[in-house]
């Protein structure tokens, strides 16, 4: 089956914009492989290189161990799902899915057969003699992944195959996505902008900005080590400070945030007093209580300026003593019975784990 | 009065203008006597029209003759003008020769008719082609192309890309391409620029004019010639006619008409 993808040092240009800047990456066989970033920033751009509808001025893409730079996009083994699913509007969803059969000179019979597997797959049975205009969004992008996948290709390519639709919906794609992937067994490479999407089923995302790949490793590993200020920003929220390094201890340094205090982060990166760092702290790591924690370092006074009930989680935006406003999140788990409520302008403690800080970049050195 | 109602009441005008010379056409077909004033109810310029009117029949066909082979001719040659300017721009950066064949394209839009009734005319006695018929459906060919590549470029253009990129990505060849995706695709607006080009050919008198020779004669040519000699209502007729076969085509064929704009 194979369906292993490297991209060695690719540079591309536009005229004179470079859209991919030294772009390499070892996408795995049957992987589910994402690549996030935000708009712009060349995912499209990647996956036609990958299709064969770009060419490259540097660099080289290989397929199994082979250059594939040289063949066409006809006669790559990979197929690509485009945002607008390019559904041909003239054939009904059984001659769309048997478009590439039929250009292989498939037998009737072998073609009624095959669609109707890939009709049972996307679950489109009864709307096998609907045109394109007839579906709904979601119908039309099912139809595209079944179109996409009756040549059997070693790689399916799909560009944001969900951003056209509603945000339940596309939870339910997604999960159906993802159990697709597990019975067809060949490599997914999944672009998208939106982070919750990339994280949710991808075995291990690219992220990636202005052309450049910032961080390759697995949700956890790009979720919980982003390497700089972008990887910590771009997925899920924190808190950023600028801190200024006063101690160096054997696994923590001793930093003063202007806005906070002093307070123990994660010695992840090697710095000296007097350096100044950005360090990271997921709202989610922070504990948040009226009582003041038994414990005694990295603990905060404040009061609470907002309150964002979102059901599952409130979250707090806390004025700290010296000025910082923190952002907490905090899960309910029973709400209620275990928690006090607290309000808008209560008085609260905030504390957190000097594990869960960390820095993300060395400002000076 | 507000101008909501001024715009109205311009609207009103303009159509009436538009329909009023249709009507009094119509009308004095079935005007008994000769001169501009109504005398009374006939049908006998009908009769005058089907029995004895050899030579306006004889232009009649000629013209349709010319109409189907000229619109057909730059039917398909437009289509495949129009496929090949937008294969050449897919996907690639604008060139000069780009920009340049474009302005090729538009060029005879521009372009009076007059001069290009002029500069065939010139041509054609360059080649030494006998003036007559061929000339006339060749000139009809050269001039509709444009008309006929606008209506189906500017389709092509509203196409999705995506659509033949995908086409290639699941293995289709060129060709394939041509034939599986983009003309099956394209089939209204190449029957809207079969009918523009046939519309435009009926009727077009100043080319036509330049390039028909001593010979051949179309129905605006064979209509000017008779008007000469003051306007008779078997003219009327043959009018009220064409405005009854245009409307009758034109309403069954409205779902590719709209292509056209
Ligand atoms: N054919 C082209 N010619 C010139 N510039 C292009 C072309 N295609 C893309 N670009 C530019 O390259 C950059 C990357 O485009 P690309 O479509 O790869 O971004 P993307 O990451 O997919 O963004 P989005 O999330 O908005 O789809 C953009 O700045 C875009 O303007
Ligand atoms: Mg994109």
């Amino acid at each position: 089956m194979g369906g292993e993808i490297s991209i060695l040092n690719v540079n591309k240009f536009f005229g004179d914009f470079q859209v991919l800047k030294n772009v390499s990456l070892e996408i795995r066989k049957g992987e589910f492989f994402s690549i996030l970033g935000p708009s712009g920033c060349g995912k499209t751009t990647l996956l036609r290189v990958i299709a064969g509808f770009e060419d490259v001025q540097e660099g080289d893409v290989l397929l199994d161990g082979e250059s594939i730079l040289h063949l066409p996009a006809n006669k790559r083994p990979v197929n690509i799902i485009f945002q607008s699913y390019a559904l041909f509007p003239h054939l009904t969803v059984f001659e769309n899915i048997a478009f590439p059969l039929r250009l292989k000179k498939f037998t009737e019979s072998e073609i009624k057969e095959r669609v109707g597997n890939l009709l049972n797959l996307i679950r489109m049975e009864e709307h096998a003699f609907k045109y394109p205009s007839q579906l709904s969004g979601g119908q039309k992008q099912r139809v595209a992944i079944a179109r996409a996948l009756a040549n059997e290709p070693r790689v399916l390519l799909l560009d944001e195959p969900l951003s056209a639709l509603d945000a339940k919906l596309r939870q339910e794609l997604l999960i159906e996505l993802d159990n697709l992937h597990d019975k067809v067994g060949i490599t997914f490479v999944y672009v998208t902008h939106d982070q919750t999407e990339a994280i949710s089923v991808s075995d291990r995302v690219a992220l990636m900005n202005d052309g450049k790949i910032i961080q390759i490793g697995t949700p956890y590993e790009i979720y919980e080590s982003p390497v700089n200020v972008f990887a910590a920003t771009f997925i899920g929220e924190t808190n950023l400070m600028k801190v200024d390094v006063l101690e160096v201890e054997e696994e923590y340094y001793v930093v003063e945030a202007p806005g906070v205090g002093v307070f123990r982060c994660y010695k992840d990166k090697e710095a000296k007093a007097g350096n100044r760092l950005i360090l990271t702290l997921r709202p989610e790591k922070i504990r948040i209580s009226k009582q003041k924690p038994m414990i005694f370092e990295n603990v905060f006074h404040g009061i609470i300026e907002e309150e964002i009930y979102m059901g599952y989680q409130t979250k707090y935006f806390v004025r700290l003593d010296e000025g910082y406003i923190m952002k907490v999140y905090k899960q309910h788990v029973r709400y209620l019975l275990d928690e006090p409520i607290l309000h808008w302008k209560d008085e609260v403690y905030v504390s957190w784990d000097p594990n869960d800080s960390f820095i993300v970049e060395v400002l000076t050195s | 009065m507000k101008p909501g109602k001024f715009v109205k009441f311009l609207t009103f005008v303009t159509f009436l203008f538009f329909y009023v010379p249709l009507f009094v056409v119509v009308l004095f077909s079935f005007n008994s006597s000769r001169s501009p004033v109504w005398t009374g109810f006939t049908l006998k310029w009908y009769v005058e029209l089907f029995t004895r009117s050899y030579a306006i029949w004889r232009a009649f066909w000629n013209s349709i003759m010319v109409a189907v082979l000229s619109s057909t001719t730059a039917t398909v040659l437009g289509t495949m003008t129009a496929i090949g300017l937008y294969w050449v721009k897919n996907g690639k950066k604008k060139s000069t020769g780009d920009t340049f064949l474009w302005f090729l394209t538009y060029l005879p839009f521009v372009v009076p008719d007059v001069i290009i009734g002029i500069s065939l005319l010139l041509f054609f006695s360059l080649l030494q082609f006998r003036l007559g018929f061929s000339t006339i459906v060749l000139a009809h060919v050269t001039f509709s192309i444009p008309y006929t590549m606008m209506v189906v470029y500017s389709r092509l253009h509203d196409f999705d890309k995506n659509i033949v990129e995908a086409a290639y990505d699941l293995g289709a060849t060129e060709t394939q391409v041509l034939f599986k995706v983009l003309i099956p695709n394209l089939v209204p607006s190449i029957v809207a620029a079969f009918l523009l080009a046939f519309t435009l050919s009926i009727d077009d008198f100043v080319i036509t004019f330049f390039v028909a020779g001593p010979g051949t004669t179309t129905l605006p040519i064979q209509i000017y010639s008779m008007i000469r000699f003051g306007i008779s209502p078997t003219i009327n007729a043959i009018s009220t006619f064409m405005i009854a076969g245009t409307v009758l085509i034109g309403f069954a064929l409205r779902k590719f008409v709209r292509y056209i704009f």
